[in-house]
């Protein structure tokens, strides 16, 4: 893999990650928070891909197979949590989950 | 005999009776309070058998080494020689009688065990005082019957005032107590040890007669001596301390306690010989003592506080007594007064018990027929105390300090009349009391008659007061000096001026006569005259009340110490040296503040958060690499 297909992929990784990060910041619906930590998780994972392919090394895909495995256990929980705050708050704003502030 | 058992025993009932205490049956605790004094009096008089006809034996016991670090090393160690074994027998003897007449006495108290291991404890302290070789042991000792005296002055605890007059007595008495420690920091510091006997010993080889540092040493052992011992100006605890039970009045604050600052001042007298300004101090502080304490009782309306300021009076006798250097008359004296005080005060407990917690005399009276042996035994104290001549054991003691305060060689006239005036009232405040209580009509009813567990003990010290007096007689009849022989080992005895000797019948012939019209003046005013009496009373209603309040050193040191303390406590409130915790406390608090504002709850500004600190971690980590 050249050095270009590396530098556009890294940067298109490193796009995808600002993409996630400021969803998560600016979203209030915490359905599409979760959605935006998922866009984060994969701009990482295809960092990893990216870097494993200019070495010519297997370990960035198993590192992509980690992500997403530990993705659809985070998904899980995280789509469990999101339930119950829907059940308790009868809303999905994520500022309404506010009752521990100092 | 092991005499470290005389102090043990005591101790050993007083642990009893305060881990099993209540659930021992009632008729073990008098029995385990008084059988373990009772046995250390046995083994005090076992072992003094040895001690007659040969008192320069000396006997020594190390019990254990207690601390020994940096040439300080005190011992719990007891030195027995004369001195200490008279003192050993009057704290065990008169301590024994007092515990079987407590056990009569408390019978009804709810506090009976608490009662009984609090005076064992006492009379270990005490024992441990005498017995002490080294003043170190002997300063434990005296906190231990200081802290005892706290306990059973405010042994009634559930009243206010009674709790109030045990911290007065602790307190002041600390005041005392802190000059004694600061003598003993500078003994110390002189000779490096504090074993009598070796302080004794290097006192002889390094001071000079009338030097600096024995004066100021002494000034402190003084100050705890006046402390303890209830003389000017530390005297004002002692009439508050008859807050407690009759028998604790009769032991610590009549026969044993008070008179430590006796047994201090002759313990160290080698201390004092090299300063002969300070001895003429300790004959100033008890003849002032002894007249002034003579006045307020005077005035006094309750029975025991009469006897309080008549013991702060004859402690001042003793002290006249060590201030001319007849330290073998103050031991005869303390060991005399101990008799017909503690039968005083015990005879004064069985009135006020019979007459239902009575304590103003006023309100007693015609108590001769009703109380017949309680009048008896409470007329041979009485006139002992008043020192009536020729049959009563008050007389030879006072009459030898009286005669060697003229004729001794640190004597002077002033002692003397002082003394002689002091005698006069003595005899008329002694018989105001008892004609006040004992004659006259019946005003309260008696209701109940003591039994003979408290009429024994009165009758064994009403015999003690009165024999008691026959083993020193003066030199001008019978010329019998078994007592002063017996201590010449320890204490030195007094030289007569040689212009004086031969006219000593003419001072006792005087003495006799003071104590005599003394009587006769409180017979006139209150059995021939009542109505003079009161309107002498109201013609110097002024002089009355002042006598009354004790000469007004109450309210002195109530303006002098007291209110300023509180005035600076109020003023100072808010103490000064806090405000710098306070900041750091303030400035925690602050903090907390800032910092809880960004737990906001809004979950978008904790990545927020997270996202500024990783740019910040990484621009970091960029420059630096």
């Amino acid at each position: 893999m050249s050095e270009l297909q590396a530098t556009s992929g890294l940067l298109l990784a490193g796009t995808l990650f600002m993409l996630g990060l400021i969803g998560v910041l600016i979203r209030r619906n915490i359905i599409f928070m979760l959605v935006s930590v998922e866009i984060m998780l994969n701009a990482a994972g295809l960092a990893f891909i990216v870097a494993g392919s200019k070495w010519a090394q297997p370990d960035g895909q198993v590192m992509f197979i980690f992500i997403l495995t530990m993705a659809a256990a985070e998904v899980s929980v995280g789509l469990a949590l999101i339930l119950q705050i829907h059940h308790q708050l009868k809303t999905l704003d994520s500022d309404a989950a506010n009752t521990m502030k100092g | 005999m092991q005499i470290w058992l005389i102090p043990a025993l005591p101790l050993l009932g007083s642990f009893i009776l305060i881990t099993l205490g209540s659930r021992l049956p009632k008729k073990l605790i008098p029995a385990v309070g008084a059988g373990s004094v009772g046995l250390s009096a046995l083994i005090t008089i076992i072992t003094g058998y040895g001690f007659i006809g040969d008192s320069t034996k000396v006997i020594d016991c190390l019990v254990w080494q207690w601390i020994d670090v940096g040439g300080l090393s005190p011992a719990i160690s007891f030195h027995l020689d004369a001195l200490s074994l008279v003192f050993i027998f009057v704290i065990t003897f008169v301590g024994f009688l007092i515990h079987v007449y407590s056990a009569e006495f408390m019978a009804d108290d709810d506090g009976y065990a608490r009662f009984f291991a609090y005076l064992n404890l006492f009379v270990c302290s005490m024992l441990t005082l005498v017995l002490a070789d080294n003043l170190v042991l002997m300063y434990f000792g005296w906190e231990g019957v200081g802290l005892c005296s706290y306990l059973l002055i405010g042994f009634w605890y559930a009243e206010e005032k009674n709790g109030y007059a045990a911290r007065k007595a602790f307190i002041v008495t600390r005041v005392g107590d802190t000059a004694f420690a600061i003598g003993l920091f500078m003994l110390f510091q002189n000779f490096h040890t504090l074993n009598i006997q070796d302080i004794a010993h290097q006192a002889e080889q390094q001071w000079m007669v009338g030097s600096q540092t024995a004066f100021i040493i002494s000034l402190l052992l003084l100050g705890g001596a006046v402390g303890k011992s209830a003389q000017l100006p530390l005297q004002t605890w002692l009439p508050d301390a008859m807050a407690g039970p009759s028998p604790v009045s009769a032991l610590i604050h009549a026969a044993t306690m008070v008179t430590a600052g006796v047994y201090l001042i002759a313990r160290t007298h080698v201390i004092f010989e090299f300063s002969p300004d300070a001895l003429l101090i300790v004959g100033i502080i008890g003849t002032a003592t002894l007249v002034l304490a003579g006045f307020a009782a005077l005035t006094q309306f309750d029975l025991k506080r009469v006897l309080a300021y008549s013991t702060i009076s004859q402690i001042g006798y003793m002290f006249l007594a060590l201030g001319i250097g007849a330290w073998s008359s103050a031991i005869f004296h303390f060991m005399i007064h101990a008799f017909f005080k503690a039968l005083l005060f015990l005879a004064a407990g069985a009135v006020i018990m019979a007459l239902h917690h009575e304590h103003d005399m006023f309100k007693m009276g015609g108590l001769r027929k009703k109380l017949p042996l309680i009048y008896w035994t409470f007329l041979i104290g009485a006139a002992s105390l008043a020192a009536l001549p020729l049959f009563t054991g008050g007389f030879y003691s006072k009459d030898q300090i009286l005669w060697l305060s003229l004729a001794g060689e640190h004597g002077n006239l002033w002692f003397f009349l002082f003394a002689l005036l002091g005698a006069f009232v003595t005899s008329i405040y002694t018989f105001r009391m008892l004609f006040i209580t004992f004659f006259g009509n019946e005003k309260t009813h008696v209701h109940h008659v003591p039994g003979s567990g408290m009429n024994i003990p009165l009758l064994i010290l009403a015999g003690l007061s009165t024999v008691g007096g026959f083993i020193e007689l003066p030199h001008s009849f019978g010329h019998f000096t078994a007592f002063s022989d017996f201590l010449k080992p320890v204490l030195p005895s007094v030289m007569v001026l040689e212009d004086f000797e031969g006219i000593e019948w003419i001072v006792q012939l005087i003495a006799a006569g003071v104590a005599l019209s003394g009587v006769y003046v409180a017979y006139f005013f209150y059995i021939l005259k009542p109505e003079l009496a009161d309107e002498l009373k109201s013609s110097a209603a002024d002089l009355h009340s002042f006598w009354f309040s004790g000469w007004g050193f109450d309210s002195l040191y109530d303006k002098l110490i007291v209110k300023p303390y509180v005035l600076l406590s109020n003023i100072n409130k808010k103490d000064v040296v806090d405000k710098l915790y306070e900041a750091m406390v303030w400035l925690a608090e602050f903090f907390n503040r800032l910092l809880s504002y960004t737990q906001s709850g809004i979950l978008r500004w904790y990545i927020m958060g997270i996202v500024l600190g990783g740019i910040l971690l990484l621009t970091i980590s960029l420059f630096k690499g």
